[in-house]
């Protein structure tokens, strides 16, 4: 009796051995690289840590209470906000408009979604290279050309304080677009076809079937889509790198661009924390508000 | 969502050929906006064979003369993109293979094990992907610093070997497989381990490609971690080459759009070979959640 208690410990125990075995690799790796540091970085961000100097004052919160009077940062802050509401503004309604005319049994329909997806598989880089040039602010800029055509005179794009943002906009949406068609077209394919039928022997239109079925039971889509793309938004870096060095006047500024410039340029990595942990609070703020706000509007029954 | 997800890609009905008024105005409107999409490709190409003459003109020259190869010459030998491929494409394989093993293996624990702590391990593991990745840069320059791995190959790949969205999916994919067969395996004498990498894993094909596609695809495009913990042009992966060579050779866009063509040639030919799989992976990956 005694004997078979143990032999099952031991065995529960071998069974809880085994499954931590399994683990190990991956929670070895994240512990070290992922779960200890955002810790580490909150502790980081209370010093004064500079790479070049081997003192390191803890200051408590002095590094926030700076960044709320950096002018810089708080622009950053500004144009991170610029960008993410003004492109997953432009890009989910776009993408949900062209999911819809491809979301129908034609010929061709598969060479435009490859054709709208490519994008998104080009690194942002090389990306961001092209447009770059596309945007050249001369009379030989691709961009300039064409509105020459419309009878419009040559735009500085990226070197003017005004429309350095936009233009990285547009190529942020260009960049998202075939992701978030491909993630409509899934939600779609999703609605049963009867619903439709069922509203078409009612009489209703084209309009009425979009407005009644299709947006109410795309929503958990949508909602999803939203949130990860203003995830993604706000962590926008590689573009005003390639593109604008963060200028012009640091119009194009963002607040990775800056926890970047702070931490790996001039090397103060107390305040590059602060700054990255400030970019984690605004995250998870905009969460919890698109959660609060559109939960509720979003219907997973059908 | 826990609805099994429709492709989107099916064949239920069949397809239409009529072309009526309404087909031909989506088609068109499809057409025109997948050629302004497909635009910045055609520039990038067209550029990268302009004889150097044609690349400032005004008007804009469409076709170049004639195609400029040595463009890509030139480019090449401007820069060790050699180098920088071989240190990109070692990298991402490594990077892939590792996240597929501690992904399955950890997917598998939390998927098909018994063990004390499971459900709070697992809603830790989740919950930190609500961090953006931005939060460990600095402590992980940092670490990197202190075990002396700035500008190595360790510092490029360890960080990265596992991958909570990896483990997420994976959970989610093994969890769905039936229990008949892991109560059989376990009648056959099997253990976890064989159970897992002969019948769950060839099971799961999938789960496997869909991860291995999304962290390769991942690897190769980074930026920023690449940009801070190398310093010298050997270490550098391609995605860090083409910033220094912009800044290098930025007056020159004939020399820019060869490497750029060059830079995302692999990845584009990836994506045409297994495009079926980079579709559904965006598809599911956004469906599970």
């Amino acid at each position: 009796m005694l004997a078979r208690v143990r032999s099952r410990r031991t065995r529960r125990l071998l069974d809880n051995l085994e499954a931590y075995a399994f683990l190990l690799p991956a929670l070895a790796i994240l512990a070290v690289f992922h779960f200890f540091p955002i810790v580490f970085a909150f502790f980081v961000s209370l010093l004064r840590w500079s790479m070049i100097d081997p003192v390191r004052p803890f200051v408590g919160v002095d590094n926030y209470r700076l960044l709320f009077q950096d002018e810089k940062f708080l622009q950053a802050v500004a144009n991170t906000t610029y960008f993410s509401v003004a492109s997953v503004g432009v890009a989910i309604p776009l993408a949900l408009f062209f999911a819809v005319l491809m979301n129908r049994q034609l010929v061709g329909m598969a060479w435009y979604r490859t054709a709208f997806f490519v994008p998104h598989v080009t690194s942002l880089a090389a990306a961001a290279m092209v447009w770059h040039w596309l945007y050249h602010p001369d009379q030989f800029g691709l961009l300039n050309y064409l509105i020459g055509k419309l009878g419009l005179p040559p735009q500085r794009w990226l070197l003017d304080p005004l429309q350095a943002m936009p233009a990285i906009i547009a190529v942020a949406v260009w960049s998202a677009l075939g992701r978030d068609i491909v993630i409509f077209l899934a939600g779609l394919q999703n609605i049963p076809q009867e619903y439709y039928e069922a509203a078409q022997i009612d009489g209703a239109n084209s309009w009425q079937l979009f407005r009644h079925i299709t947006l109410p039971l795309l929503s958990p889509t949508t909602y999803f889509i939203l949130l990860v793309s203003m995830i993604g938004a706000f962590k926008v870096f590689a573009l005003p790198l390639f593109m604008t060095g963060g200028g012009p006047l640091n119009r194009t500024l963002t607040i990775v661009y800056s926890v970047y410039q702070q931490g790996f340029q001039y090397f103060r990595m107390g305040y590059a924390a602060a700054q990255a942990y400030v970019l984690f609070a605004i995250i998870f703020l905009v969460t919890m508000l698109q959660r609060r706000i559109l939960a509720g509007r979003v219907h997973y029954e059908i | 969502m826990a609805r099994t997800l429709v492709l989107p890609q099916p064949t239920a009905r069949p397809i239409t050929h009529r072309l009526s008024m309404r087909n031909l105005a989506v088609h068109l409107i499809l057409l025109i906006s997948a050629a302004i999409v497909l635009l910045p490709y055609y520039l990038m190409v067209s550029t990268s064979v302009k004889p150097v003459q044609e690349v400032f003109t005004d008007p804009f020259r469409w076709v170049p003369s004639r195609l400029a190869w040595e463009n890509y010459v030139e480019a090449w030998n401007h820069a060790p993109f050699g180098r920088y491929f071989l240190n990109s494409t070692f990298i991402a394989v490594t990077e892939t293979l590792g996240v597929l093993v501690t992904s399955a293996l950890a997917g598998y624990a939390f998927a098909r094990m018994r063990f004390f702590g499971r459900e709070a391990l697992f809603l830790i593991v989740l919950g930190t992907l609500m961090v953006p990745g931005e939060v460990q840069l600095v402590p992980n320059y940092i670490t990197i610093t202190r075990l002396g791995w700035l500008n190595t190959y360790y510092a490029l790949i360890v960080p990265w070997l596992a991958s909570v969205f990896g483990i997420f999916f994976m959970r989610q994919f093994f969890a769905t497989i039936p229990q008949e067969l892991q109560d059989a395996a376990v009648i056959d004498g099997a253990s976890h381990w064989t159970f897992l990498w002969r019948v769950v894993a060839p099971l799961s094909r999938p789960a496997f490609i869909t991860v291995g596609l999304l962290t390769f695809l991942g690897s190769w495009n980074a930026l920023t971690w690449p940009l801070i913990v190398t310093n010298t042009p050997e270490m550098r992966p391609i995605m860090v080459g083409l910033l220094s060579f912009q800044n290098e050779w930025g007056t020159q866009p004939r020399l820019l759009m060869a490497a750029a063509t060059f830079s995302v040639l692999p990845i584009l030919v990836l994506f045409f070979v297994l495009q079926r799989y980079f579709v559904q992976g965006i598809a599911r990956a956004g469906m599970k959640f």
